[in-house]
């Protein structure tokens, strides 16, 4: 048995040493259970589907358990290439891209017409903010029956303005136009809470400086306030991006990607191919999947680049 | 402030700006506004083309009848026991992560935090059919804790960035102070930076629960029948029988926004700090 001098020395160093140990390996059991988690449900599946891309597959198995797909190579993609549907699909997402950025200017421009302090201001505010609480697909059901053709409001505007309705959802030239409208209709109100929660942020004093000095209206905004308004710019852009390419809800209760296939965005062509009514083609929606993923990497890639220097900066 | 206070411009201007806001907001919310309308609508006045004049009655039946005619009450509670376990899980997990990568300096800390950060990016259709056969293989297709459990896993990279940056804002010397006396560091997750956290947590609850409950790819991919579909695949589904019946499925539309329109208006400034990032400052 060690005496008691000894046992007096030793605590305190052994409790530290304890200390450093612990501190080494209290991070990953507080990291295991969400990492796990994540990896099984996330990062592990984007490793299967790549895999998968490169096989033929109905997505089905042998009695024994055995996978039955079989290796194509590189051939679902030399599909694809051929594919007059995944080139609609294509050119369509890169619409809802360009025209989701629309959701930017308007969203700056009704939080500015909001951002002032009379009576009832916050309730206005909220009720504003309305639409991206709801679910797309009740918003897809809304603009469904705005769009509808004989009574839909939309319809009867274009039928007193022209003398012929337009049913907006069966013309293949207008179609994407109708349902990316209805999308960005929650986006600017997301974009508008980002831009209201800035403009609260605003340094009042620089405001005040350059009023001194005579700016106004747009060069204010410009030169002053937008300079400012980076960091809700930043995230405003991300997921106005992540909003468009994500886009599948809107379709699939609007059109189901018609009429005639004109309506179709990469996921949700994706999910036709894969699970749709046509057939479960694994591999061939893996690859479409893929696909977007790399579309969608390009973006993710430049985000966390932006990120991780303001993180190291810090 | 920008822009100028409109207190500080003339009486025409302010009076046109109280005229102005109504104004706008009813030309915002009008598909909403319509909806709403047309939920109460009977359906004679539909029928005649009585679209949008006056109603000829106030036609609560057409609530009355998707309650008593076809199952959207059991698909709003399938929706709940998929959301409120989502809510929990994924608040739990992201505690511990965003603890751990906020307080510890060890070397891999950004590498996992920005894997976080970025699969919370990905399209969704890249995990699809591995994940939809998982759940299969794992005999939990179609049922509420196959749904629940893909969404905890997905939200936790989305929670762990809020929870992260939440507690790298907290006072770090608290931390410090615990360790100097001795405080194991469990205890200093649960009863010293746990007990800061409810603001973030009930922010964190407030987004999660609207994301999942409008949530509407997932529930088609991993849920089929009345027993587990939730509300946004079931009045999906039901859109799908009430052809050109506007009056039902304005009625469904406006029972489906509901429970998170309720709850936003309930904890409306923890859900704009949840919505923000905490980022924009």
């Amino acid at each position: 048995m060690a005496n008691a001098s000894d046992m007096a020395t030793a605590a305190p160093a052994r409790q530290a040493a304890r200390q450093l140990n612990q501190r080494t390996l209290a991070p990953w059991l507080f990291l295991a259970p969400g990492m796990f988690m994540f990896a099984l449900y996330v990062l592990w599946p984007i490793a299967q589907s790549i895999t998968l891309s490169f096989y033929d597959w109905d997505g089905l198995y042998n009695q024994d358990g055995a996978f039955t797909g079989t290796f194509v190579g590189m051939g679902n993609y030399a599909e694809l290439m051929a594919d007059p549907a995944f080139e609609t699909s294509l050119w369509n997402n890169l619409k809802w891209l360009i025209l989701y950025m629309a959701a930017l200017p308007i969203g700056l421009l009704i939080a500015i017409f909001l951002n002032q302090t009379v009576r009832g201001i916050r309730l206005y505010k909220s009720l504003f903010f309305f639409p991206f609480v709801i679910s797309q697909v009740v918003v897809g059901l809304m603009f469904a029956w705005f769009y509808a053709p004989n009574f839909g409001l939309f319809y009867l505007l274009t039928e007193w303005m022209t003398g012929k309705g337009t049913a907006v959802l069966a013309d293949p030239d207008l179609v994407t136009y109708g349902i990316i409208a209805a999308g960005l209709w929650p986006q600017v109100a997301y974009v508008m809470i980002l831009y209201l929660t800035g403009l609260n942020n605003v340094a009042p004093d620089q405001i005040e400086a350059a009023r001194l000095d005579g700016a106004k209206g747009w060069r204010m905004l410009w030169y002053v306030v937008l300079p400012q308004l980076r960091p809700a710019t930043f995230i405003a852009v991300i997921v106005t991006v992540i909003g468009a390419l994500r886009s599948f809800d809107l379709v699939s209760i609007m059109t189901k990607g018609g009429p005639f296939g004109e309506s179709r965005v990469l996921s949700y062509y994706m999910f036709e191919k894969a699970l749709g009514e046509y057939g479960f083609r694994m591999g061939y929606g893996a690859a479409i999947a893929v696909v977007l993923f790399a579309i969608m990497m390009i973006f993710i890639s430049g985000f966390i680049w932006k990120m991780w220097r303001d993180e190291t900066e810090r | 402030m920008f822009p100028r206070p409109i207190q500080q411009s003339g009486t025409a201007v302010q009076w046109l700006y109280s005229i102005a806001l109504p104004i706008a907001l009813l030309l915002w919310l009008f598909p909403l506004l319509g909806v709403a309308l047309t939920s109460l609508r009977p359906a004679s006045d539909l029928a005649q083309g009585n679209y949008f004049g006056m109603p000829s009655g106030i036609a609560w039946e057409n609530y009355v009848f998707i309650f008593t005619e076809t199952p959207i009450g059991r698909y709003m509670l399938n929706s709940l026991w998929v959301t409120i376990p989502t809510v929990i899980g994924a608040v739990s997990l992201s505690l511990m992560t965003g603890f751990a990568l906020a307080v510890y300096g060890f070397r891999a800390n950004m590498v996992v935090f920005f894997m976080f950060v970025a699969g919370n990016f990905v399209p969704f259709q890249i995990l699809m059919v591995p994940v939809r056969d998982m759940t299969l293989q794992l005999g939990m297709y179609d049922t509420w804790y196959g749904l629940a459990l893909f969404h905890i896993a997905f939200q936790t990279g989305f929670c762990t960035l809020f929870m992260r940056n939440f507690i790298k804002a907290l006072p770090f010397e608290l931390i410090e102070a615990a360790r100097v006396e001795g405080v194991a560091e469990w205890r200093i997750f649960w009863f010293i930076v746990l007990p800061l956290m409810r603001p973030a947590i009930a922010a964190l609850s407030v987004l999660v629960f609207t994301f999942i409950w409008n949530d509407f790819f997932w529930a088609t991919v991993l849920t089929q029948g009345v027993d587990s579909q939730p509300i946004t695949a079931g009045l999906s589904s039901l859109n799908g029988q009430w052809i050109a019946q506007w009056h039902l499925v304005s009625a469904g539309s406006i029972l489906a926004a509901l429970p998170p329109v309720v709850m936003f208006f309930m904890m409306q400034k923890h859900f704009i700090a949840g919505l923000t990032l905490g980022a924009v400052k």
